[in-house]
C-alpha cells in the first residue's frame, strides 16, 4: 500500500530543500543590497525575486492569476491571497498535516511547498473535493462517524484520507492507521477518523 | 401547555437522539470560517514582538529598522515597559503591521530590543526553591492514622507543565467601521469578551460586535481577551485598517497557554483490608509568575481520615499560565492515585478489589462502584490482571492501570431567544459559542424536542454577543446552561403558539401539546393542526421568548445538576529494553446526567481519553535552566499522540435509570482527569516500578527500571 504522504523523492519537491532555499534567501535579503541583488539575479537567470512575480496556479480547477513574492508558501498564497482558507495554518513547519492539499493528485504539506513551485500543476484543497451540499465519500463518513470536534484539523485529514481512500480500497484498520500518521488533531478525533477512513475505503471497495 | 420539566425516557423524540452535528458537513468541506480563517479588505497583517529573554530590563525598542520594511504600515511598542522587568520569554512587547504577512514577519524581526539581562528561574521540579508561605490543610490525626496502619508507603510523583497547543492559535481579526470595533476572536467567551477591554480602548460596549462562528480549540486558554486583543484594536483605530494578528506556533506554545505543573511527596497509610488510613502530601508546582495553588490530594478519597496536604509555590521566569481541562483535577489525581496503587502493590492487594473497597471513602460509592465493574468487564480485567511486576518473561511487559475522578459540570447562567416565525420556522439566537463540543447541535434538539420538530427544522445561531449573554464554554458548564435557557424560551414560545391556536380552535391552550409537527388535544397525536398552520395564525408577529438559566433555580428543578464519577482502566504494553510504552487498550465509563445527544458525549469522552494519553506520553514543556528558553516550542518535538499512539478506545456512558432523572450535567472536563495516573498505574503494574513523573517517555521508563534494579 502507499502511504497519504509521498516522501521527498516521490514528489520531486524536498523540504529540506526548501528550507535551505529559504534560508539562503533570508540572508540574501538581509546581507545584499537591492542593487546587488538585480545584478546577482541578471547573473542567474533562475533566481527570482525578492519582489513579487507574477504566476498563476490552478486551484480546484480554476486558473488564478496573482503576484506573490518567491519566499511566499502554497499555503499563505491560498490563504492570504486567494481566500483559499480550507487548508490550515497549525505548525507551518510540516509536521500537523493541517494544510494538506493535493498536488497532482498526490497530498503534500502546503507549508513546505513555495507557491512559485506549483506552478504548472493540480492543486486541490479541500473545497475542491465536495461541497455541503455534495460531499465526497471521505466528508461523508467523517461527518456520520463524528470524526471532527473543533474541526481545524479536520480539512487536512479529509484531504489526506480522501487520497488514501482513493488509493487503498478495502483498507484495514491498521493502514488506516499508517496512512493518516501524516496528520495530526488536538482534540483528539482519532477513534472517529479511523471508522470514518474505513467506512469510506470499503465503499470505494465495493464501486 | 408544555413545561420545561425534562421528558420522561419513552417520551423523549429527540433529546438522547445520536443525530450528526449539524456543522460537519461545514467543517468536512472547508466551508467553516474559522476566526483565524476571516479576511478582510485591504487588511494588515500584526506579528508580535516579544521577550528572546526569561528576564531582563527592557532599556529601549528600537523600531527604525522595522519601519523602513516595505509593506509595513505601523509599529506598536507597550511604552509601559519601557525600564520595566520581562518576566518570561515570549512576552510580547511590540507588534509589527504591514500589508502582507511576510513584511510583518520580516519588519518584527527587525525591531532591535535593548535588554539588561537579569538573573532567571526556570525550574519547577525541585521543591528547595519555593518561595513564599505554605498552604496547609490537616484533618484528623495524622500520627494515630500512619500508627493504625498495617502498611506505610512514601513516594515520588511528577506531572509537569503543559502547553494547550491549540491548533488554532490565539488571536483575532479586528476592524473599526464607522467608529465601531468588530472583531473575530478565536475565544470561548463571546459574550464577556467586549467588557474586557476596559479603559484601553474608548469604544463603548454596545458598538464592539464579537463574532467567533468557529474556533479551533480552546481547551480552558482563551477566556480572556489579551494584549493582542488590544493592540490589534488599537492598530485598527490608528491605521484606519482591518488587522489579522495570530499568534505563530513557537508563540502559541509558549504564551498561549500552560497548565501549572505538580510534584509531590507522599505517605500512605493502609490497613491489612486495604482501607485508606492516612495521607500525608507535601506538594509543589509552578504554572510561572502568580500563585500556585495545591492540587487536590487525596483526591476522590475525600473521606479518608487523616489526611495532611502541604502547598508550595515556586517562581518561575515562565509565561502563560491559563485554566487547562478540569483545572488541578489532573494533577491531583495522578498524584493521589499513583500513591495509592503504590501502597496497594506493597500490600499485595489487586488494584481493582482495592479501589472497590475504597470507594466507601468517596462521595459517590456507588456509582464508583458499579463503572468500576463495568469497565473491568469491557476491559477483562479479571483475565489479564496480575500483581504488580509479575508479567511473565521475555522484555516487552504488559499491565494495567486504574483510576477514578469527578468533577461538578453545573450548568452556567445562561439566556436565549426562542422566535417562532408565522411561516412555522423556529429561530434560536444565543450569545454561547461551540468549541468543537456539539453546542450548536444540542441547542436545536432541545428546542426541537420541546416545539413538537424535527431537528432539521430548527436554526441556532450562536457565537455573536449582541445575542442573549450566555456564560464563558469552561469547566463543564455550557451544556447544561444553554440547555436550560433554550428549554425555558422555548416552552415559552410555545405557550404563547397554543395560547392563539386554542383561541381560534375554540379551546384553551392547557388542553393542547405539540408533537409530531402538529398542534393537538393533548394525548391526542396526529390531530389538531399542523405547526406550518399553527404558525400561520401568527400572521405578521412572531413569538419572540427569552429564557433564563438561573443555575440555583434549575438545579432545585432538577433540570440540570453538578458531581459526577468517572472510572478508567489503561491496558499498556512496555517494552523494557527501549523503554518505549505502547496504549493496547483504554477503557472509559463515566455518567453526566441526562445525556441529549449520545454521539456527541461519546465524541467528547473519546477525546479526552486521547488528550489524556498525550499528556500521560508525550506532553512536557521543556525550559533550559540555563538559558531559560523553552527548548521544544514547535510541534516536531512538543509531542501530540498521532492515530497510531492511541490504541483500541472504548467509551462507556452511563445512563438511563438513576442517571436521567439528575438532569443534565458537563462532560468537557471529567474523563480527561484520569487517563495521566491510569497509565502511570498500568505501566507500574506491567513493569514492576513506579516512573514517578508524567510523561512517561522512555528515558524515565529506563531510568526508573534503572534505579529498581530491574536493569543493570
Amino acid at each position: 500500500m502507499s502511504t497519504n504522504h509521498k516522501s521527498a523523492d516521490e514528489s520531486g519537491v524536498s523540504r529540506r530543500g526548501f528550507l535551505k532555499g529559504l534560508g539562503v534567501g533570508t540572508v540574501t535579503t538581509g546581507v545584499l543590497s537591492d542593487a546587488s541583488l538585480h545584478e546577482a539575479q541578471a547573473a542567474q537567470p533562475g533566481v527570482k525575486g525578492p519582489g513579487s512575480v507574477p504566476i498563476v496556479l490552478n486551484i480546484n480547477g480554476q486558473s488564478k492569476q496573482l503576484d506573490v513574492e518567491p519566499r511566499v508558501t502554497l499555503l499563505d498564497a491560498l490563504r492570504n491571497r486567494l481566500d483559499v482558507t480550507g487548508p490550515k495554518k497549525v505548525c507551518d513547519r510540516g509536521t500537523c498535516g493541517a494544510c494538506t492539499v493535493l498536488v497532482d493528485g498526490d497530498p503534500m504539506y502546503a507549508c513546505s511547498l513555495l507557491a512559485v513551485e506549483a506552478q504548472g500543476r493540480e492543486v486541490t484543497t479541500v473545497e475542491g473535493l465536495g461541497s455541503t451540499e455534495k460531499m465526497n465519500a471521505v466528508q461523508e463518513a467523517f461527518v456520520d462517524r463524528d470524526a471532527q470536534q473543533c474541526g481545524f484539523c479536520t480539512p487536512g485529514f479529509v484531504t489526506a484520507c480522501s487520497a488514501f481512500v482513493r488509493d487503498n480500497p478495502n483498507a484495514s484498520v491498521e493502514e488506516v492507521k499508517a496512512g493518516l500518521g501524516g496528520n495530526l488533531c488536538r482534540c483528539g478525533t482519532y477513534a472517529g477518523m479511523v471508522l470514518a477512513a474505513a467506512d469510506a475505503s470499503k465503499k470505494k471497495g465495493q464501486a | 401547555m408544555a413545561n420545561v420539566a425534562w421528558p420522561a425516557e419513552g417520551d423523549r423524540q429527540v433529546i438522547g437522539e445520536r443525530i450528526p452535528r449539524v456543522d460537519g458537513p461545514a467543517k468536512v468541506t472547508g466551508a467553516a470560517k474559522y476566526s483565524y480563517d476571516i479576511n478582510r479588505p485591504d487588511m494588515l497583517w500584526g506579528k508580535l514582538v516579544t521577550s528572546p529573554k526569561a528576564h531582563a530590563e527592557l532599556i529601549a525598542v528600537d523600531t527604525s529598522a522595522a519601519a523602513a520594511v516595505a509593506g509595513v504600515q505601523a509599529v506598536w511598542v507597550d511604552e509601559d515597559l519601557l525600564g520595566e522587568e520581562l518576566r518570561y520569554v515570549g512576552q510580547v512587547v511590540a507588534c509589527v503591521a504591514a500589508d502582507t504577512e511576510e513584511a510583518a514577519i520580516e519588519g518584527a524581526e527587525k525591531v532591535a530590543l535593548q535588554l539588561k539581562v537579569l538573573e532567571h528561574q526556570v525550574v519547577d521540579t525541585d521543591v528547595s526553591l519555593s518561595s513564599g508561605r505554605p498552604s496547609n490543610r490537616e484533618d484528623g490525626n495524622l500520627e494515630e492514622g500512619f500508627a493504625g496502619a498495617d502498611v506505610v508507603v512514601q513516594g515520588e510523583y511528577g506531572i509537569p507543565v503543559i502547553t494547550h497547543c491549540c491548533l488554532e492559535p490565539h488571536g483575532q481579526v479586528t476592524e473599526i467601521k464607522d467608529d465601531e470595533l468588530y472583531v473575530w476572536p478565536s475565544t470561548q467567551n463571546v459574550s464577556r469578551y467586549s467588557n474586557q477591554f476596559g479603559d484601553e480602548i474608548d469604544i463603548p460596549q454596545n458598538k464592539i460586535h464579537v463574532d467567533t462562528q468557529y474556533m479551533g480549540g480552546g481547551f480552558g486558554s482563551k477566556f480572556n481577551i489579551d494584549k493582542w486583543g488590544i493592540i490589534g484594536t488599537k492598530i485598527s483605530q490608528d491605521t484606519g485598517r482591518p488587522v489579522k494578528i495570530m499568534l505563530d506556533r513557537r508563540e502559541e506554545l509558549m504564551i498561549g497557554g500552560n497548565r501549572p505543573s505538580g510534584f509531590a511527596n507522599i505517605k500512605v497509610g493502609l490497613k491489612q483490608d486495604g482501607t485508606i488510613s492516612a495521607v500525608d502530601a507535601e506538594v509543589w508546582g509552578s504554572g510561572g509568575q502568580g500563585a500556585f495553588r495545591a492540587p487536590p490530594i487525596p483526591y476522590v478519597f475525600t473521606k479518608v481520615p487523616n489526611t495532611r496536604l502541604v502547598g508550595k509555590g515556586i517562581q518561575t521566569n515562565r509565561g502563560g499560565v491559563r485554566a487547562w481541562r478540569a483545572p488541578n483535577h489532573p494533577q491531583g489525581c495522578l498524584l493521589t492515585m499513583s500513591a495509592v496503587d503504590d501502597a496497594a502493590a506493597a500490600l499485595g492487594m489487586d488494584a481493582l478489589e482495592f479501589f472497590m473497597h475504597n470507594a466507601a471513602q468517596t462521595d459517590r460509592p456507588e456509582v464508583y462502584r458499579e463503572e468500576l465493574q463495568i469497565a473491568a468487564n469491557i476491559i477483562g480485567y479479571r483475565q489479564k490482571a496480575h500483581a504488580r511486576g509479575d508479567s511473565g518473561p521475555g522484555p516487552i511487559k504488559r499491565g494495567l492501570g486504574i483510576a477514578m475522578h469527578t468533577w461538578g459540570g453545573r450548568g452556567h447562567p445562561s439566556e436565549c431567544d426562542v422566535t417562532i416565525n408565522s411561516d412555522g420556522s423556529v429561530e434560536v439566537k444565543i450569545g454561547s459559542q461551540d468549541l468543537g463540543t456539539g453546542n450548536r447541535t444540542i441547542i436545536g434538539q432541545v428546542v426541537a424536542e420541546t416545539v413538537g420538530l424535527p431537528f432539521e427544522a430548527i436554526t441556532v445561531h450562536l457565537g455573536r454577543n449582541s445575542y442573549p449573554a450566555s456564560g464563558a464554554s469552561g469547566g463543564s458548564t455550557t451544556v447544561g446552561g444553554v440547555s436550560v435557557s433554550s428549554r425555558r424560551a422555548a416552552t415559552d414560545a410555545l405557550n404563547d403558539l397554543l395560547g392563539t391556536v386554542a383561541s381560534r380552535l375554540g379551546t384553551t391552550a392547557d388542553k393542547l401539546e405539540a408533537s409530531g409537527g402538529r398542534i393537538h388535544e393533548v394525548g391526542k397525536p396526529g390531530g389538531g393542526v399542523s405547526w406550518r398552520e399553527a404558525c400561520s395564525m401568527l400572521g405578521p408577529n412572531s413569538i419572540t421568548k427569552r429564557g433564563i438559566n438561573n443555575p440555583g433555580e434549575s438545579q432545585q428543578e432538577g433540570l440540570i445538576s453538578a458531581g459526577v464519577g468517572g472510572v478508567q482502566i489503561a491496558d499498556v504494553s512496555v517494552d523494557t529494553e527501549t523503554g518505549v510504552v505502547t496504549m493496547n487498550e483504554m477503557v472509559a465509563v463515566q455518567d453526566c446526567g441526562l445525556i441529549v445527544n449520545m454521539r456527541l458525549a461519546e465524541s467528547q469522552v473519546y477525546g479526552a481519553l486521547i488528550m489524556g494519553i498525550t499528556y500521560a506520553l508525550y506532553e512536557e514543556a521543556i525550559y533550559d535552566a540555563k538559558t531559560g528558553l523553552m527548548l521544544n516550542a514547535d510541534m516536531e518535538f512538543y509531542r501530540l499522540a498521532g492515530i497510531k499512539d492511541v490504541g483500541n478506545l472504548k467509551v462507556h456512558m452511563m445512563s438511563g435509570q438513576g442517571y436521567d432523572e439528575r438532569g443534565i450535567i458537563g462532560l468537557g472536563e471529567p474523563p480527561v482527569i484520569s487517563p495521566g495516573a491510569a497509565i502511570s498505574n498500568a505501566v507500574a503494574n506491567a513493569c514492576g516500578v513506579r516512573v514517578p513523573s508524567l510523561p512517561l517517555t522512555p528515558d524515565r521508563v529506563i531510568a526508573a527500571l534503572q534505579k529498581g534494579g530491574d536493569i543493570a
